[in-house]
């Protein structure tokens, strides 16, 4: 139900930006003022959400250790795995947000005849996952070429490496497909993969669908239904220099709109869906702490007195069986 | 295997529980009510210590009831301290935003394993809750509700959330696994902190609780009793070794004041690694302590509340500093080490009436516990056998053949993989590891952590330990492992059933009672037998091979 | 702990991140492209018989495609001719078709090319028209 209820907000989200452009030329809406909220919204509930979370306290330090602790000088700790300095912490965010060092983990199990349970090696989900975010990373680079003049130095080096296959007229670019596969492996494996399948919710099968529509509708525009990206870079220009050109929206192809269209969605459904995990990885307790706990007093906030039974509470109670016992007392 | 497997009561046979259906079922999750399956889940605490708890609301309620006689504003009580813990903990609130239901952890529970229910899925387990989050805490999940993933907070939703929050070790293996690492045991701690609010306590956690602020310990053992139980242990020490042992209870002036689980005064094996520790200590000559009041490490407060764990974890401290004590010591065991790694020095530090530990004999600084000022033993022991101040004879442990179970706590909350292997390795000739999926911080929990080891739910703690046993019962049946050795009481109160069912033939043990057996005193008499009374390797009787 | 200060650090990486198209942009004054169809070849023509091979709009989005089958045309199966959509007739040729109109390749190729960030391959084989500087 969620795939198909995910599948169609897509669709009717194509469908509101052909017929509001094509039918009802609304050009300066989709071209201009869309594209504003979105960002907006982006930027700002991003930043609200950090503050929500922010504001609840973290009142233990509980990293999960994944490797020997420091302790003897003799016994090599697990600086990246376990870290107990900053540095350490650093580096295990870095390989956790960079090369997800926590999914590399991933195993499977098989239980076998016999009750006989095996442990498999499953680096697929690792690999989609990696492809999908680092390709998406690229697209999102490449692309400033239509938002920096004189063009940054990096757009075109990143061209050339991204289109090293050296296919076609434009020159194929290698990260528009992977993100094409990765996502759809993602989405094959939440239909075929029984137990994910069973976890899924609609929200899960949506950001997919989005993503499909937007890298689609690109690789279209680049290749098939050209749009004159001269045209493109004017309005995108005048967008970021709050001075857009209203002249020049009515000559970009209806393909553009959509591809624009689905962006903003993605941008301003970004804060207020789980795709914040991409601010939230950064704040998990459990990982962006060092397990120094021995080492340095952790605080908490909210430590609060408690009830406890005293010493005192407890000879007065027990003191004869201690007496009698031998056990020293503090009071005679 | 030549042995016929133990199955308790109501159990059924193991070649039955293997047969698991890991299909889930065709209707969603959220049209599947809970199910109370006898033997896998507790029965609920007596009013007697629901009252000694404190809980807010308190009544008689049984766990097997249709009807748990909650009180009437039961939704509001849950959802202000559900709203209440988003303030407290980023972890929970964060925890509730950012899945994005990946499905990394949907294997890695070993409930799911063992049981093949869905909803042993750390993400659905974690899903039960952030259901109800979405529906009363964010705007998509009240204007869209289901499809958006919400739910309404029922009463059967909140029998669910009992249900799994104590089918639940909080072990943390899937937060090892989950790229955000969000960590079933913060939604589980704080959902059975809730249910606390609701009075629906287990009475086999509220029990130990009540026992634990009175007495010092989970047993509920008086001061008196312990002096006999330490007694008793000296003299079974005097009958292996012929040596006397003399430990004392709350002598002022020590210098390092000695805590440990309570279990190992009890029970078998547990007892075996208390005397295997007092004679490490005699033969040292070290100057310390018992306390009768701080007689317990481990804290099943941490199973029910936050607030219970800090109030029986007072006594450590309070205990240090009354016998002026320089510095503690930490005896085997799982949880307790989580809590005296990740919350003692936080809720009761800082502890500047301690000094920063050093270790009298070898003169090492444990630069590592110089804030909260608690070394392990294994840290200690381990130290000890580096610098060669313990004689051993690792060949008396030539009867066992040894893996060695790390706990999920002192793994994946502390990072203490090593230092039980080095002892281990120096004190026996024959260790095998399980394989690398199921140890150091990928190791499987027995199955009964968190104040899940009753007797009324051993069909759960048989599922649950499944994939400890079979790992167990690889080595067993590839290297002749007899041994299953460990670090933490709950394990060696626990294992021995698991072993009994699954892999009948694989003893427990304490890591420091494999020390003991091995420990040569100055002093001692021939030894015969080991901790257990049983034979050595070529020591045997005539006629009894 | 709340960690405050690493948070804040955090949210101004990231907002200094996606709003650096706006301030990087900030106070510059961007020229658009004018690309220049006033050479003397093409000024020749009547203001009404001002045609390129194809339609303007098509040539503005597509005329990299329509030169990359222009090229494989001559280059692979040596056919020299290509007829529009109306049905007339063009030599296939760079340098005696397209360049004979627009001669002004600093005007008009680079014009549009260097703003769009583009590098066509077409110098690599053909020889830059030399042009005054103007």
């Amino acid at each position: 139900m969620g795939t198909l209820f995910s599948f169609f907000v897509v669709i009717i989200l194509v469908l509101i930006a052909w017929v509001g452009v094509k039918a009802a030329n609304l050009h300066f809406l989709f071209g201009i003022i869309i594209p504003y909220i979105a960002i907006l919204t982006f930027i700002v509930g991003i930043i609200y959400r950090v503050v929500r979370w922010s504001r609840s306290p973290v009142p233990f330090r509980i990293p999960t250790t994944c490797g020997q602790q420091k302790s003897l000088p003799w016994i090599k700790d697990s600086k990246l795995d376990n870290p107990s300095t900053t540095l350490g912490v650093i580096g295990r965010m870095a390989l956790e947000v960079l090369l997800f060092r926590s999914l590399f983990r991933n195993a499977k199990f098989e239980l076998r005849e016999g009750a006989k349970l095996v442990y498999g090696s499953a680096k697929w989900l690792w690999l989609a996952g990696l492809a999908l975010h680092w390709s998406f990373f690229v697209i999102i680079l490449r692309h400033f070429r239509l938002f920096t003049e004189p063009v940054l130095f990096f757009v075109p080096l990143l061209e050339s490496i991204d289109g090293f296959l050296q296919i076609g007229v434009p020159l194929l670019f290698v990260s528009g497909i992977v993100l094409l596969l990765a996502v759809t492996y993602l989405f094959l494996r939440r239909i075929f993969i029984p137990e994910v399948r069973y976890i899924s919710l609609a929200s899960d099968y949506f950001p997919l669908f989005l993503i499909f529509g937007i890298a689609s509708s690109g690789i279209l525009m680049r290749y098939f239904f050209k749009v004159p990206v001269v045209d493109v870079k004017v309005l995108t220009m005048g967008l970021i220099s709050f001075n857009p050109d209203p002249k020049v929206l009515e000559g970009i192809g209806i393909l553009f709109y959509i591809h624009l269209f689905l962006i903003c969605t993605l941008f301003a459904y970004f804060p207020f869906s789980k795709l914040v995990h991409m601010a939230g990885v950064f704040l998990s307790p459990t990982r962006n702490l060092a397990n120094n706990n021995r080492m340095k007093r952790h605080i908490n906030p909210w430590n609060y007195p408690v009830k406890v039974h005293t010493y005192e509470a407890y000879e007065d109670e027990f003191r004869k069986f201690m007496k009698d016992a031998g056990i020293p007392v503090e009071k005679e | 295997m030549a042995v016929k497997p133990k199955v308790p009561k109501g159990v059924p046979y193991p070649d039955e529980l293997s047969k698991i259906d890991y299909k889930p079922p065709q209707k969603g999750w959220m049209d599947t009510l809970v199910e109370f399956k006898p033997g896998t889940y507790c029965y609920g605490a007596t009013i007697k210590n629901i009252k000694a708890l404190e809980s807010p609301n308190q009544r008689e309620w049984s766990s097997k009831d249709k009807d748990w006689k909650l009180p009437e504003n039961w939704r509001e009580i849950f959802l202000e301290g559900m709203e209440d813990r988003l303030r407290k903990y980023r972890s929970f609130r964060l925890f509730m935003d950012i899945c994005v239901r990946c499905g990394a952890c949907a294997d890695k529970c070993h409930f799911f394993i063992g049981s093949g229910d869905p909803k042993n899925m750390p993400i659905l387990r974690a899903e039960l809750l952030r259901s109800v989050y979405r529906k009363y805490f964010t705007a998509g999940g009240k204007y869209l509700g289901r499809i958006a993933g919400a739910r309404e907070l029922t009463y059967d939703v909140l029998k669910e959330l009992w249900y799994y929050a104590y089918q639940c070790t909080e072990c943390r293996r899937c937060s090892a696994f989950c790229p955000y690492g969000i960590d079933t045991a913060e939604v589980t701690i704080i959902v059975r902190e809730l249910l606390y609010n609701l009075g629906l306590i287990t009475d086999w956690i509220a029990g130990p609780v009540v026992n634990c602020y009175r007495s010092g310990n989970h047993l509920g053992i008086l001061p008196h009793t312990l002096k006999d139980t330490l007694d008793t242990f000296a003299a079974d020490i005097k009958t292996i070794t012929g040596i006397k042992v003399e430990p004392t209870i709350n002598r002022k002036g020590a210098e390092i004041l000695f805590v440990g689980p309570s279990g190992d005064f009890f029970a078998d094996p547990g007892t075996f690694t208390c005397m295997g520790e007092l004679m490490i200590f005699h033969e040292l000559g070290l100057d310390y302590t018992w306390s009768s009041l701080a007689s317990e490490g481990g804290n099943f407060g941490f199973f029910t509340s936050n607030e219970w764990a800090k109030r029986l974890h007072y006594k450590i401290y309070a205990e240090a500093k009354r016998l002026k004590v320089k510095w503690i010591l930490g005896g085997e065991c799982g949880h307790m080490w989580r809590l005296i790694n990740q919350y003692l020095d936080t809720w009761w530090g800082p502890t500047d009436f301690l000094e920063e530990p050093v270790s009298p004999i070898t003169g090492t600084k444990f630069e590592n516990a110089k804030s909260t000022k608690m070394v392990h033993i294994c840290e200690f022991t381990a130290d000890l056998i580096r610098h060669g101040k313990l004689k051993l004879d690792p060949s008396r442990n030539d009867h066992l053949k040894v893996t060695f179970h790390d706990s999920c706590n002192t793994s994946r909350a502390m990072g203490f993989l090593e230092e039980p292997r080095y002892i281990i390795k120096n004190v026996c000739n024959n260790f095998y590891e399980m394989p690398p999926n199921t140890i150091r911080e990928q190791t499987f929990c027995c199955g009964s952590g968190s104040g899940l080891n009753a007797g009324e739910n051993m069909e759960l703690r048989m599922r649950g330990g499944f994939p400890r046993a079979n790992a167990v019962r690889y080595v067993h049946e590839k290297y002749g492992v007899n041994m299953l050795a460990n670090i933490c009481a709950i394990d060696r109160a626990a294992l021995p059933a698991l072993m009994d069912y699954w892999v009948p033939g694989v003893g427990v043990t304490g890591t420091h009672e494999m020390v003991a057996n091995a420990l040569v005193m100055k002093g001692e008499k021939e030894r015969t037998i080991d901790m257990r009374g049983e034979p050595l390797l070529g020591k045997e009787a005539k006629g009894d091979v | 702990m709340y960690n405050s200060r690493n948070i804040i650090i955090g949210l101004i990486i990231f907002a200094a991140f996606v709003t650096f198209p706006f301030y990087n942009n900030f106070g510059k004054a961007v020229t658009k492209p004018d690309p220049k169809l006033d050479t003397p070849e093409i000024q020749k023509f009547p203001e009404n018989e001002r045609r390129c091979v194809e339609p303007k709009e098509f040539m503005k989005a597509g005329h990299m495609q329509l030169l990359n089958g222009w090229r494989d045309s001559v280059v692979r199966y040596g056919n020299r001719i290509y007829v529009n959509d109306a049905g007339k007739e063009f030599e296939i040729s760079l340098q005696n078709t397209c360049m004979k109109c627009h001669s002004n390749k600093k005007k008009f190729c680079d014009e549009c090319h260097n703003y769009a960030a583009v590098k066509p391959y077409c110098w690599k084989c053909h020889i830059e028209p030399k042009e005054k500087e103007t």
